[in-house]
């Protein structure tokens, strides 16, 4: 399958996922931003904006790391650290804020909105539509504002109106149903900017168009750097927009293994956890078919995560392909695992990662001691720590 | 011939117009469902759409939002909505019932099988709010198969080609969303209405059963005379919110609601 690999079909469709499955208010904004989606993503002029903007808004490329004493300590591969967290505004996330933005504008859209887990994708978002001058609104769950408030901050300085959304679970799919309902009631002006590659189509394969910078920046980086391929990729999975970045360029180069990783929250057998390629099952909701966690009656079960970012029932339908293939593998490491990753990068390198990215931290600490000196992993580094200090500090029974 | 044609037939040649209660079953309670519906024939209703709660109900407002809620804490599902039309189907074999909610509690059971229980149910329609005609066509064809309407919604927005779309796809009646937004929204224009109805019409041969929104008698009637009937929803739920602790009062104040409807459409 991965020859040649070009997915998704024109209706959006990764094998039986992704598709669009929406309500009909929003069968229009759809095919108009999807006709937009094709003609300025072969447009030079707006390449050649959006290449500008990531380089010298964003700050790219990132830098690939080598983290030479961390490999050491672990013994096995080498492990490289793709620097995400060096982004302005401190994650992967602004790499589709700044493509969907110039959409949005040339579009003619003149207000946006984004839900957010995390509120990278809120902030990210929200620095967008300032340097814009587009109005913002972020739609993030109540539970979430409490535990990222630092970002909810962040957002109100650059002037979005945070709304905490109170139905359901209180988190990222709660707020991303509320921001579907705003949509549908604002379709004629309002550019609905999603944060992950979920969502109807064309999001799935538009966000990771804007977000596969990262795996296109890191192949060149790898082989400047060691003169060939990685030998495997690791990156967090939430609604799998930073691992989908990363692993897109390499799916066609067979010998590059990739590593998705899930929350597993208190641990797959307590169910409290977010990782329904791994413990999940196939369904639809919000737009596309893809696996998800959902009870035997098909409503949707809450989900556990100590990272925000992570705490989502879906992920995106093309990681549901990718995982039937067999082209990618899917794991999951428990709150407790991605704490030790955490503190293993800050005290090791020098980097303090986002409880998100300590996933991804976490299973390196797994896998690369299973492979042999001169084998070369590449780990995303979705986002930086800061936000996390709150819940860190509380955790430690420190008060800042 | 279908329960939900014959019925749009019936009332064509009385030139009269259908009356469409929405309501979440199981909300609040599994026990207050088959009643109510007994009830609102009794009111003079002519169709009706019982709602299947679903965890993350996008298309709706608050107050179906918060109906799903409360019977899904009482462990309602797509499997026990489906058992309260059947308890009202042995003493009521008239009023066809159209299920309408999302598609994941579908898919969990599997088109096939849900559109075998469904015949067992001798559910008349069905109305997937996230499934449209794109992706539909399975279970679309399922369920004609087995003499169940499949039905679509069009939208303010909707082109004269997703008319044409659902025209083709969809049997029994269209469903008009009135507004772009959510259920229960405070916007409706009925001018706005009235020329879209004449896109639509221009369009397809299906009755045209119009909702969201409406929440008075004489908005009811207005928008019925427009189409062949009008669909209201979140006006009777509030009852039965405003009605937690007094059930008989909640049923008391939608049937009052639908008969003085009723009366404002047939006069
Ligand atoms: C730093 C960071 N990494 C990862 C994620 C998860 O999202 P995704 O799986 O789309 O990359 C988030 C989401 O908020 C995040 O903030």
């Amino acid at each position: 399958m991965t020859e040649k690999y070009n997915m998704p079909d024109e209706r959006g469709h990764f094998g039986p996922y992704g598709g669009i499955f929406v309500a009909e208010t929003l069968i229009p904004p759809i095919q108009e931003l999807n006709a937009a989606y094709h003609q300025y993503l072969k447009d030079p002029e707006f390449i050649a904006e959006l290449d500008a903007d990531l380089k010298n808004y964003v700050g790219r490329p990132s830098p690939l790391y080598h983290a030479e004493r961390w490999s050491r300590e672990l013994g096995g591969a080498q492990i490289y650290l793709k620097r995400e967290d060096l982004n302005h505004t401190g994650s992967h996330k602004i790499n589709n804020t700044v493509g969907q933005a110039l959409l949005a504008k040339r579009m003619g859209k003149t207000r946006i909105i984004a839900e957010t887990g995390a509120g990278q994708h809120g902030v990210a978002t929200a620095t967008v539509a300032a340097r814009l001058g587009l109005e913002c609104v972020v739609y993030m769950g109540s539970v979430d504002v409490a535990r990222q408030s630092l970002n909810v901050y962040r957002m109100k300085l650059l002037g979005a109106k945070v709304v905490a959304v109170e139905s359901g679970s209180k988190t990222l799919k709660d707020a991303l149903n509320e921001a579907l309902r705003d949509w549908v009631t604002n379709v004629d002006n309002t550019f609905y900017i999603i944060g992950t590659v979920a969502g109807p189509h064309p999001y799935p394969a538009m966000v990771r168009d804007f977000q596969a910078i990262i795996g296109r920046e890191s192949k060149q980086q790898c082989q400047e750097a060691t003169g060939r391929l990685p030998d495997a990729l690791v990156a967090c999975v939430g609604g799998g927009s930073n691992a989908i970045g990363l692993f897109y360029p390499f799916i066609e180069d067979e010998s590059v293994k990739m590593y998705g990783v899930e929350a597993a929250g208190d641990g797959i057998a307590t169910g409290r956890h977010s990782a329904p390629l791994c413990a999940g099952r196939p369904g639809v909701l919000h737009g596309n078919r893809t696996y998800l966690m959902a009870d035997d009656d098909g409503e949707i079960i809450e989900t556990h995560s100590i990272s925000a970012g992570l705490d989502y029932p879906g992920v995106g339908p093309e990681h549901a392909w990718l995982k039937d293939t067999g082209r990618a593998t899917y794991v999951n490491i428990t709150d407790t695992e991605a704490l030790e990753g955490f503190y293993a990068l800050t005290r090791m390198e020098g980097i303090i990662p986002a409880l998100e990215s300590s996933h991804a931290m976490a299973y390196t600490m797994k896998l690369a001691p299973t492979m042999n000196k001169d084998e070369i992993i590449i780990v995303n580094l979705s986002g930086r720590g800061d936000k996390d200090m709150q819940t860190m500090a509380k955790r430690e029974g420190i008060e800042l | 011939m279908s329960r939900l044609a014959a019925k749009f037939e019936e009332l064509a040649r009385t030139g009269r117009k259908a009356l469409i209660p929405f309501i979440t079953a199981g909300d609040p309670r599994p026990d207050f469902t088959v009643p109510m519906m007994h009830a609102m024939v009794k009111a003079g209703v002519d169709v009706i759409e019982l709602g299947v709660p679903f965890s993350d109900p996008m298309a709706d407002g608050p107050v179906i939002q918060r109906a799903s809620e409360r019977a899904l804490a009482h462990k309602m599902s797509l499997r026990r909505t489906l058992e309260i039309a059947t308890e009202f189907r042995k003493t009521d074999q008239e009023t066809p019932v159209v299920l309408m909610g999302y598609l994941n509690p579908i898919e969990t059971m599997g088109y096939e099988n849900f559109a075998n229980a469904a015949q067992r149910a001798e559910i008349d329609g069905v109305l997937t709010v996230d499934l449209p005609p794109e992706e539909g066509l399975e279970c679309s064809v399922l369920l004609k198969a087995r003499g169940i309407d499949p039905i679509f919604l069009l939208a303010p927005n909707s082109s004269d080609e997703r008319v044409k779309k659902m025209d083709a796809a969809g049997s029994g009646y269209i469903y008009y969303v009135s507004l772009k937004g959510v259920t229960g929204a405070g916007h409706l224009n009925t001018a706005d209405v009235e020329n879209k109805l004449q896109q639509i019409r221009a369009n397809t041969q299906l009755p045209v059963a119009i909702g969201f929104g409406v929440k008075d008698a004489q908005t009811a009637k207005t928008i019925a005379n427009i189409g062949d009937g009008v669909v209201i929803g979140s006006t009777l739920i509030s009852k039965i919110e405003a009605n937690l602790d007094d059930l008989e009062k909640a049923k008391n104040e939608i049937v009052e609601l639908l008969a003085s409807i009723r009366q404002a459409l047939d006069s």
